[in-house]
């Protein structure tokens, strides 16, 4: 058990994930084969020994509190602590609507307040990966540090997939000297993974202290513009991250769990990755039904041929029908003789008889959910 | 507490011997099934699915798969405030306490677990079998005949009758006589060992048994024949539908083969009434690009590089490069290493079968005398077990 809590923040309102986060926000985006985003934080954060989460919902989070329900799935349906989903509220301290972070994790100060935990997990909801905290945690108190900041070795992002880039520097202390969001030129691979370790009340500080100063981004005007007053320093990590800046990352990302050591990176025994139970049979593969290179999840009916994709669970692939590059959500239906290459389709897309649709591996094409071809 | 309409005694505590070497360690109930199954998934997702809140299952044989598999039965939606599932097993009572000695004892043994409830009926099932069976349609019946009991029975083909306990009936379906394992089986009515009891009637029924000295304290042999012989109202419910006894290594891997195909004997998939199962949170599974898999389930969490056919792959299973599953079942986390070829087989949970094995190879006169009765064709390789790189094991054999 460690002497933490976690926050989550979900409001990310990412247009460059165009289609799929139409209705739904980034941490209910499905991710390889039968995960949404946010499984992977809780599990971090369970794994670790963190049993008190919070998660700042705030647009299209429907779809994310059906998936959570009551957390019994991350084990976080406790009596002590467990799991908060906190929407936004209108009370006459708050709007409802948040001009940024700093006034999403303001308005969630009662539930910060409440926390027995000295310390807590701030994390975004787009970055994926399989870690647990402890190790950062403990460093953390060891250096004395006011922040401590996740991060990975990451090259320079084309502009146009640049998303939340928090590029770090450091002196040869490790102390953070420069932070810079989505720079234009950067010569750092460093690059923060979205989790900050701080002590409770250092949060509740620099919280009001930048909304007092009308300051409402919780990157620039907390991080960035503090780096000379506060300690802040880096936890590396070296394992696989999958940041979801774009469709074409979502795309990237998902492909790469067909790389061996990548999926037995991301889905460690030690620290699985739970997610909401379906109850689905084995996946059947039925006929002249097959599959080559691809990641096939429970429920699944192949009578088709798929190759190089990435199949949630219960998709149904009609005799004759051809896959390839592909990654195809939850409940869709691919009919007879129809072809589909590097696409994307969304839940319950239903591709009828002999149809053929491509893209290309820089651009899929993305259906959205429940479309009929 | 407040009063249950009807709760479901599961009897789990046979030990299934005649499934040899992989009840060694676990009670039959907790063998698994279908790719990410057990047995006893069937009888406890049957109960939810009819509206059945409270089962009492109880064991005695080998608890310990059997209990952690069950846990807070919260897999099964079985977590309840009132009611929910009970690990149920033989107890001392003051200075006495004994083991189960027959299903009817089994179920006077916990006269108080029932009492609590206030049931008006029993449902009585036992953990053995596959099927799915809508149990609240059952009652209907059993409350429409007016009945004291009915027994769930399926016809069966004449020649088997014999090897079942038979129920001869009236034409309105009320039983008149019940013959087990009958020579000259008069009609084909095969009880499936479902039962729904009054409560009230049922109790003295178990009390008195529980004193006759002569009583092997069994529903089949003892409590049914004691009501038949008192005029008691006993209805036979007719069940059609998939139902396999999975009592025996070939009946086993014939249920596990009755899964395969666009249109299963048994199909699984049915949105409407699911089997749950406790999931052990693993990735959807990995098919490599020189794998070849055909007409198999495939379960979460495998790896497979070889080529699988005709076979049934539970979670976690790992299949190497060049390797050949034909016709078999590869229980939970059982590891197949490279050029391995296996012909009919069931490999046990964990088991693994090193690089170049060959699992089911054809009998050779120099493979000597070894004991197929309980497999016949089907050759076995216990759970946890190592086969050694290159080893050949003939047909039928058991590997412990």
């Amino acid at each position: 058990m460690e002497n933490a809590f976690g926050l989550i923040y979900t409001g990310d309102a990412s247009m460059q994930l165009r289609e799929l986060t139409f209705s739904r926000s980034v941490a209910a985006v499905p991710f390889g084969g039968r995960y949404r985003t946010i499984d992977f934080m809780l599990s971090d954060l369970v794994n670790t020994g963190i049993y008190n989460v919070g998660i700042i919902a705030q647009k299209n989070y429907h779809s994310l509190m059906d998936h959570l329900e009551s957390g019994k799935e991350w084990d976080l349906h406790r009596k002590r602590d467990g799991l908060f989903i906190l929407p936004p509220f209108v009370t006459h301290d708050n709007t409802g609507v948040y001009r940024g972070t700093v006034d999403a994790i303001r308005s969630c100060m009662g539930y910060i307040r409440r926390s027995s935990q000295k310390y807590v997990v701030l994390m975004g909801s787009h970055t994926i990966y399989n870690t647990t905290y402890n190790e950062m945690i403990s460093e953390h108190i060891k250096s004395g540090a006011d922040i401590t900041i996740m991060y990975n070795r990451t090259p320079v992002y084309d502009r146009k997939e640049q998303f939340d880039d928090l590029r770090i520097k450091f002196d040869k202390d490790g102390r953070v000297t420069d932070l810079a969001l989505n720079p234009a030129i950067t010569d750092t691979e460093f690059c923060s993974c979205d989790a900050f370790v701080m002590e409770k009340t250092t949060l509740e500080y620099l919280v009001e202290d930048a909304y007092a100063h009308a300051l409402y981004d919780f990157t620039n005007d907390v991080l960035v513009s503090n780096v000379d007053r506060l300690n802040i320093r880096g936890w590396e990590y070296t394992g696989f991250v999958a940041r979801l800046n774009s469709v074409n990352d979502y795309y990237k990302y998902n492909m790469a769990l067909l790389d061996k050591a990548v999926s037995k990176e991301l889905f460690s025994h030690e620290h699985p990755i739970y997610t909401k139970i379906k109850d689905e049979f084995p996946a059947s593969y039925v006929g002249e039904g097959y599959a080559k290179n691809s990641v096939v999840a429970d429920g699944c009916v192949i009578e088709g041929s798929v190759e190089n994709s990435v199949l949630f669970r219960g998709v149904h692939v009609a005799p004759g029908a051809v896959i390839r590059n592909s990654i195809i959500m939850q409940g869709a239906y691919i009919g007879p003789d129809s072809v589909l290459d590097c696409v994307i389709l969304d839940k319950g897309v239903n591709v009828l008889e002999g149809r053929t649709l491509s893209g290309h591996g820089s651009y899929p094409v993305i259906l959205r959910k429940g479309t009929v071809v | 507490m407040p009063k249950k309409k009807m709760i479901a005694m599961l009897l789990a505590g046979g030990q299934g011997s005649r499934l040899g070497v992989l009840t060694k360690s676990m009670a039959k109930p907790a063998v698994p099934f279908g790719g990410k199954y057990r047995i006893i998934d069937f009888p406890l997702s049957n109960c939810v699915n009819s509206d059945i809140d409270t089962v009492g299952v109880l064991t005695q044989y080998e608890p310990l798969a059997l209990n952690a598999y069950l846990g807070s039965g919260q897999p099964w939606d079985l977590d309840r405030m009132n009611g929910g599932v009970f690990v149920l097993p033989p107890y001392v009572s003051g200075s006495d306490g004994k083991w189960y000695s027959g299903t009817a004892n089994a179920v006077y043994q916990n006269i108080a677990f029932i009492d609590q409830y206030d049931p008006e009926y029993v449902l009585i099932l036992s953990g053995d079998h596959i099927y799915k069976m809508d149990y609240a349609r059952m009652l209907q019946y059993h409350q429409a005949m007016h009945a004291d009991a009915t027994i769930a029975v399926l016809t069966v083909p004449m020649e088997e009758a014999s090897r079942f306990g038979i129920m001869n009936t009236d034409e309105g379906g009320r039983i008149v006589e019940f013959e087990e394992k009958p020579k000259h089986p008069k009609s084909n009515k095969a009880s499936m060992g479902i039962y729904i009891f009054n409560w009230k009637i049922l109790r003295p029924y178990l009390v008195n048994d529980e004193q006759d000295k002569a009583s092997s304290h069994d529903f089949g042999k003892n409590i049914i024949p004691n009501l038949l012989n008192a005029g008691a109202n006993l209805y036979a419910y007719g069940f059609t539908g998939y139902w396999k006894d999975v009592g025996t290594i070939g009946s086993l891997w014939e249920a596990n083969m009755d899964l395969l195909g666009a249109k299963p004997e048994f199909k699984l998939s049915d949105k409407d009434w699911r089997i749950y199962s406790k999931s052990p949170a693993m990735p959807p599974h990995y098919i490599g690009s020189e794998a070849e898999v055909r007409n198999s389930l495939v379960s979460e969490g495998c790896v497979v590089y070889g080529n699988v056919e005709k076979s049934v792959l539970f979670t976690g299973v790992h299949v190497g490069a060049n390797s050949v599953i034909r016709d078999s079942i590869v229980m939970p986390n059982a590891v197949i290493g490279e050029n391995v070829t296996v012909e009919k087989a069931i490999i046990g949970e964990g088991a693994c079968v090193e690089n170049g094995a060959h699992i089911g190879a054809e009998r050779l006169e120099s493979d000597g005398d070894y004991d197929t009765k309980l497999t016949g064709d089907i050759t076995l390789v216990a759970n946890t077990v190592t086969v050694p790189e290159g080893r050949r094991i003939p047909v039928g054999m058991i590997v412990k």
